[in-house]
Formats: C-alpha cells, structure tokens, sequence
C-alpha cells in the first residue's frame, strides 16, 4: 500500500475513535456531568480530528471541526452555559462531523446545507451574550467570516523553532500558511543565525521567522496555530494596536532584515517537503493526553491474527493427535511422557483461548451509534425517547460485532416507531412522556445475550393475528398461543404498522433481523407484555470462528450439522412414518407431518435412501421458521469445532456450508441446513414436471 | 544491480512427475511442498477428478486427481501416491500423480508446441511439449486444471 495511504487509513481509524469519545463525552456532558475533564475530553476529540484533517487537506472537515471546536472552547472557558439547547445543537453537530469524516474516507463531499445551518447556530451561539460573556469572549472565526469583528488587532510572532521541532515532522511552512488563513500576513525570515555550510548540522534548526498578521482574531487562535509545536519553539505572540485608518502603513520591525518575503511565503524546498509520516503519530501524543488507567494497545492486521489462530486451531489438533499416538504405542498413563503430553494440552488450550480473545472486543462501538439512531428516529417520530445502555463492555469477537450492527439498528427502529406511542397517549395512560429503550449486553453460558427493550404498548396481539391471517400466513381458525402469536412477527413478508413509514414497516422488517441473527448461528426470541413493552433478546455465539455442532455419521461420511439449527433429536417410529411418493416421506409429530430427508441420498453418499426407523432423526428449524426432519446413521456426540473455508481453495458446495478439521486430523464438512431443505424441495417440482413432459408427449 | 549479473530470463525451472507411463511437468515456482498421500474427505456434488479434500496444516485443500483431470486411466490411490501442492492464483490445490520423477532447467526454445492433431483434451491441459533424453514431458496448462475453469467454458 502506498505509505501515505496507509496513515490516512490510521487517520481515519483514529477519528471513528475519537468520534467514540465524543459521543461519549457529549452524552456525558448531556447527563449533567460538566466537569472539566469531559469537556476536555470532548474538545480534544474534535481538536485531534481537525489537527489529522489539515495534514489531509480534508478543508471542509477543517472547517467544520473548527467552527465546532470554537464553540466548544467557549463552553470549556465558562463563556457560554451548555444548556440542553446548546448540548443538542452540540450533539448534532457530532453527528455531522461524523458524517464528514465518512465522507472524507469515502473520497465524496456532503451537500453544504448538510452543514451550514450548524454553523449559522454555532454563529448564533457565539454570538447571543450569554450572562457570564464579555465582548470579547465572542471567539471570531475570521475564515468563516462568521463573526462580527470586534478590535481589529494586529499580532506581531516571533517565532523560532528547536531542532526538536524538525525531529517531530512539524513542518513551519504548514504553520505559516494557517497563519495566513487568520489573516494578511507579512513574513520575514530571519537568517541571521544560519552559519557557514561546512559547520552546518543538517540537524540543526537555525531559520526563524517574524510574521506580522493582520487579522481580527484573538490571541487564543494564533495561538492555536502553534499548538502542537508549543514545546519546541521559542513563540512570542505580541498584539500591536493599529490605527484603524492607516493600516497600511509598513511597520517599523521590518527594517533590518535581510529578506523581505510579502503574503507569498516562499521557503526553502528542503522545508517545504510535503508531510511526513511521523506527523500522526505525532498528532496523537500532543493531543490525547495520556490516560494513566488506559492500557497500551497495538494495531495488528486482522489477517495475521487469523492466521494464527488457524495454526493454534492447528496446533490443538496436532497435539490430540499425538495424544492419540502416545496411547497407541502403549505408554502407560503415570509414565513421564503422558505427564509433559498433559501439560502440553493445557498449554494448547490456554494459547487457543488467548489467541481468541485477541479477536474480542466490546460491545461499545456498535453501542456507541445507537444514541444517534436513537436521537433521528425520535425526531422523524415525533417522540420522546431516552436510551439506556448496559453492558457496553461486554466483549464478543469482532464479526459478530460487526454483523450485529444491522440488526439492532433496525430492532432499535422498531422498538421507537412500532414500540413506543406518542408522547399524547403516554400521558393518556399515565406512563412517563419520555419512553425508555434499553440496550443492554451480556455473557450468558458461552454465548453473548443482547436484549432490546422498551416501555411501550407491548405487542397487539389481536392485530398481529388479524394481519397475519389477512396476509394467509395463519388459518383464520388456528388457535395459537400468545407466544406464537409474538413469534408471528417474524414471519417473512409481516409488518402490522397500518401506514408504511419511512422508518420502519415495509414488512421486511423482522423476518430480515431473524435471518441475519440465525446465518451468524444465533436465536432471537421476543417477550411482550400488553401495555408494558416487548422485549427482543438476541443470542448470539462469542465468535464465528468456532461453532458449536452435532457430529453425526451419514453413510461412512461424518458431518457436522450447527447446533442452533437442531430443535430435538428423534428416534422414528414405524407407525409415524408416512411415505408421500415415491422418495419423499414424512413424519407425523405431535399433531403436525414434517417432511423428512435423508441428508447421505440428499448429498449424493448413497442411491438409496436409508430406513427411517434405522436412521438417527434430527428435527432442525430453517430460515422462515419452517421444519424439517434429517436423517442420519448415527450421532456421535456434540463438539466445538474450527470454521474452515471451503471456497478459499476450491469454491462454495451447495449444501455445505463449511469444513472443519476433526480431531484425527481428517477434514469433515459441516451441513448448511438451510441449503440442504431448500434444493431438496427445489428438486421435488422439476420430478413432477418431467413426468408432465412425458405425458405430453405420449398424448401427442 | 549490476546488469551484468542479470539471469538468462528465459531458463527455467520444471519439475516433472509421472502419471502411469506418462510425465508431466510445472513450472517449480508454482510447488509449494510435495507431500503423501492422505485420505480425503469426498465433497458432494463434485466433479469425478475431485478426490475431496484434505487439511494442509488447518487450510482445506481440495485434491485433483490428475489422471482423471487428463482423461487417463486412475486407480484409488495408495501410501505410494503423491501430492503435488501448488500454488494457482490465489488458491492452493493438491496434484494426485503418482510419483515425482525429476527437475529440469530448460529454456523456453527447447518447448514444442502441441502438435494441431491432439484432442481438444489434450490441447486444453497441454501447453507445449519437452523432448528431455529421449523422454517426451508434457508442459500442463497448471490454471486450466482448476475445477472452476470447466464452469466457465462449460
């Protein structure tokens, strides 16, 4: 990758996090916390973004991060009282950033009204005399030409930097052109120290400049300029009170230099260079202050990580293997070879673990976007939702992170737009105006619990059943219980909101949030209690890297079939066995025939299909609820084992979904059973219609 | 560099198996290891050449019984049998031959094309051909092996 490619990269990684803790810290400021620190931590947020973004040349992010960062400081100064109106325009202004840096790694740009009616606000803000505010406390913002010019100043800096300065890639010829967007500026370079060539230190830092800026600007943004090189130079920033009618005037302090370099600053190409990678890094360790509680962490490429644990995956195998080869050369038990080959196993196992949960990470960052969904929905809705968040440590492996993210933005739509009334009928029923949606997170027996909740109307179930029978998913005269009538939801092709709403209703609505929690091998169930709220509760597996599976024999072939998908396991009897044609039977149980398949014909092991009453059944449920019964020679038992790709070497197999290495070193092959009950139908109706050809052709 | 030191371009290097009475050979850089005969796992609805696949320490490797790919007689491979794991695009896949016979250094003058009168079989898998002492080595189309190359024409 291109090097300079690569740090925008890390730019960008670094602004989603501290995007993060802006969020973060905005939320806590909205909580009542004002304390210096979270204000701080919030400025710095914004201050980092537009420090990385001017190295990038992302102007319009600059902009923006400025105007943003500006109002933010009055807030930090005391100037302006961070009242809840201030703390939502605050709020959505994080949202806009947000979406600037998205646009920024996207390469694109937001329309301007996207942004401009912001910084009308923050221009009101600043200037609305706020009790504790002075003239000048309006900070002025002279290159948004936002505010109203107070003293017109002119600064005259010195400014000298150390050699230190060079050692951290900073870069004067960058500082002198921000000078210049405050303003006119006059500079001088002061060349007076610079000696003979051959006692020159190519190290050394011997250059100087004085720069006469005039601009309208208070002393606290030219000093800003300098912020990151504070340390490392000598700075003297100097306000000259100019004569508001002669400004023209050339300055005495100019006489005497060698060189006289106007507006145009020109500099040495050597200074000039374009930015170096050091800056981000750089840009970090001045601005984010270190935390003594935070921990030091490294970015790794999420590919080594995978590839070491597919040779720990490897490693476990190999070392039951040698177990296994141990045992056979009939080493007793208590010998000193079995004892080390223990040890080793726990070893492998602690490294196997170790190497997992290098993949885990919490919660927080799918969190962390939910009080922005949370805030837009409330305003399309027109309703007053407060969201609460627990558990946002919990840690999951970085997939499901990822894959969950879809889900629980459209559950939390749903929870707002079909769960929640409308602030009226609230109070109507003597509930709080303000509804409540909780999000909430936690490790429950191997597996990570989500759980959406909210204090709305709870589920209708007489309207859920009227609709369902009205779009023919139920019998009219089915009775169902109130479990299954909230199971009704996810059906496919479903949706009770009478008038489809832009936010949520287009009757892909649930039956999409089920699919996709049932492909990452996870369950979502809903419970809802009429006037109280609902609540969905995901559950999902820790990583996806492993899988949790039901080892069984097919014709001499072992597969593994997911353990989510199965519902029970069975034994068929003769007397439920019911044949519908010539290959297809089915099973009646408890009332109901599920159709039965045997998986070693399905997958072509065998010609014959296998004796149902001889056959090991296994009941598995499918995408969009149905049922089906499979059919197997024997059950081995229940293991975790290693997810292999399959189409990394050759390509996908309809049927399977992945492979995985057994303990003896072979590879198995684990059933999709989704594919496996869906081509098996498929096949049925192309039967049906070559016979149909053949009766044609005999008539004619 | 020094120009000088700069190698014959065109040499390179083959290495050449049997397969029944017939050789065979790749280009070297192509091989990532060579290894026995392991028992794979069969692969439903795959072609008859796929033998299924094995673990090459924690990847799946899908193993192509060239004899079958070629159109030659094959029989269940035994502990004498070789996998050739090489390296096509960005896949790896394991070659059943049935054993390793030799490494040539040839320059690309001494490769003769495929005579016009082969079957398309052989015209599809046969790049060129290498008269070696006396031996005739077939040079394999190694990309066109893959499984999903017949998808694509078929």
């Amino acid at each position: 990758m291109d090097p300079m490619e690569e740090i925008r990269q890390t730019f960008f990684q670094e602004c989603e996090e501290q995007l993060g803790e802006l969020e973060t810290g905005l939320l806590n400021m909205q909580a009542g916390n004002q304390s210096a620190d979270t204000v701080n931590a919030v400025f710095r947020a914004v201050h980092s973004i537009k420090g990385g973004a001017g190295i990038f040349g992302l102007d319009e992010l600059v902009k923006f991060a400025h105007t943003f960062e500006t109002t933010l400081d009055s807030v930090r100064c005391g100037r302006m009282v961070a009242t809840s109106g201030v703390m939502l325009i605050l709020l959505r202004a994080a949202d806009v950033l947000a979406d600037l840096v998205h646009a920024a790694r996207e390469n694109t740009t937001l329309k301007p009204e996207q942004t401009k009616s912001l910084i009308e606000e923050f221009t009101k803000l600043n200037i609305e005399p706020t009790e504790t505010s002075s003239p000048l406390a309006n900070v002025s913002v002279t290159q948004t030409s936002l505010l109203v010019p107070l003293h017109p100043h002119n600064w005259k800096i010195t400014f000298c930097p150390h050699p230190e300065l060079y050692v951290k890639a900073n870069e004067p010829a960058l500082l002198l052109r921000d000078l210049r967007r405050l303003g006119e500026v006059e500079v001088v370079l002061d060349t007076s120290r610079l000696p003979e060539l051959h006692q020159m230190d190519p190290d050394g830092a011997y250059l100087s400049w004085t720069i006469l800026l005039q601009s309208e600007c208070d002393e606290a943004s030219v000093r800003d300029v300098f912020e990151f090189v504070e340390g490392d130079c000598d700075l003297n920033i100097m306000a000259m009170i100019v004569e508001a009618d002669n400004p023209e005037e050339p300055p005495e302090f100019f006489d005497g230099f060698e060189f006289f370099v106007s507006n145009n600053v020109e500099l040495p190409p050597a200074l000039a260079a374009s930015e170096k990678p050091e800056i981000i890094v750089k840009i970090d360790n001045l601005t984010t202050k270190p935390d003594p509680t935070a921990t030091a962490t490294i970015r790794v490429d999420l590919e080594r990580v995978d590839r070491m644990i597919d040779l720990v995956g490897e490693l476990v195998i190999n070392e039951a293997m040698l177990s296994q080869r141990v045992l056979e050369a009939g080493i007793v038990r208590a010998s000193g070879v079995a004892v080390a080959l223990e040890e080793l196993e726990h070893l492998t196992r602690e490294i196997q673990d170790s190497v997992m949960a290098i993949r885990a990470q919490p919660v927080r960052s799918v969190f962390q976007r939910m009080p922005r969904l949370v805030r837009e929905v409330a305003a399309q809705t027109g309703k007053q939702v407060r969201l609460l968040t627990e558990g946002e440590s919990t840690e999951v492996d970085k997939t499901v992170i990822e894959r969950i993210a879809d889900p629980l933005t459209h559950m939390i739509r749903n929870a707002i737009d079909h769960g929640l009334e409308t602030p009226e009928v609230r109070q109507a029923s003597g509930k709080p105006v303000e509804g409540t949606v909780r999000l909430a997170a936690l490790h429950r027996s191997g597996r990570i619990v989500v759980e959406v909740a909210d204090d709305g109307a709870g589920i209708n179930r007489n309207r859920v059943k009227a609709k369902a029978i009205e779009n023919h998913l139920i019998n009219a005269d089915a009775t169902l219980s109130d479990e299954e009538i909230d199971n009704l939801i996810f059906m496919p092709g479903f949706s009770t909101a009478s008038t489809v709403t832009d936010i949520s209703g287009r009757g892909v609505g649930m039956d999409v949030v089920r699919r996709s929690v049932q492909a990452l091998g996870g369950r979502i169930t809903i419970s809802s209690r009429p006037g109280l709220g609902s609540t969905f509760t995901l559950s999902l597996p820790l990583t996806l890297a492993v899988l949790d599976g039901m080892v069984v024999n097919a014709a001499a072939h072992t597969l593994i079939v997911p353990l989510g998908a199965i519902l029970e396991t069975l034994q068929p009897r003769a007397q439920d066995v019911h044949p519908l044609d010539r290959q297809m039977s089915v099973l009646s149980l408890r009332g109901g025939y599920v159709p039965m398949l045997d998986v070693a014909l399905a997958l072509g092991y065998r010609s014959e299909a296998i004796d149902p009453t001889k056959s090991v059944a296994l009941l598995v449920e499918c995408e969009g609820g149905s049922q089906s019964v499979l059919l197997f020679d024997t059950i081995q038992g229940q293991r975790q084992v290693v997810i292999k790709s399959l189409e990394a070497n050759y390509r996908a197999v309809p049927g399977i979904a992945a492979a995985t290495v057994m303990g003896d070193g072979r590879v198995a092959l684990i059933l999709d059973v989704d594919s496996i009950v869906s081509t098996s139908r498929l096949e049925l109706p192309r039967v049906e219609m070559m016979c149909a050809a053949d009766t044609l052709m005999e008539a004619s | 560099m020094s120009p000088t030191f700069a190698p014959d371009v065109k040499a390179r290097e083959l290495i050449a198996f049997r397969i029944g009475q017939q050789e065979f050979c790749i280009n070297i850089m192509a091989v990532r290891e060579i290894r026995g005969w392991t028992v794979a796992t069969a692969l439903p609805h795959a072609p008859d050449y796929l033998r299924g696949v094995i673990n090459l320490r924690g990847a799946v490797l899908p193993i192509i019984d060239l004899a079958l790919r070629l159109g030659l007689p094959s029989s269940d491979p035994t502990a004498r049998n070789v996998i050739i794991v090489a390296q096509i695009k960005q896949q790896q896949i394991g070659l059943l031959v049935d054993a390793v016979s030799d490494i040539l250094t040839l320059n690309d003058e001494h490769i003769q094309p495929t005579p016009d009168v082969a079957s398309d079989l052989v015209k599809t898998f046969v790049r060129g051909l290498l008269p070696v002492e006396g031996r005739m080595i077939s040079l394999l189309a190694l990309d066109h092996v893959l499984p999903d190359h017949v998808l694509e024409t078929a």
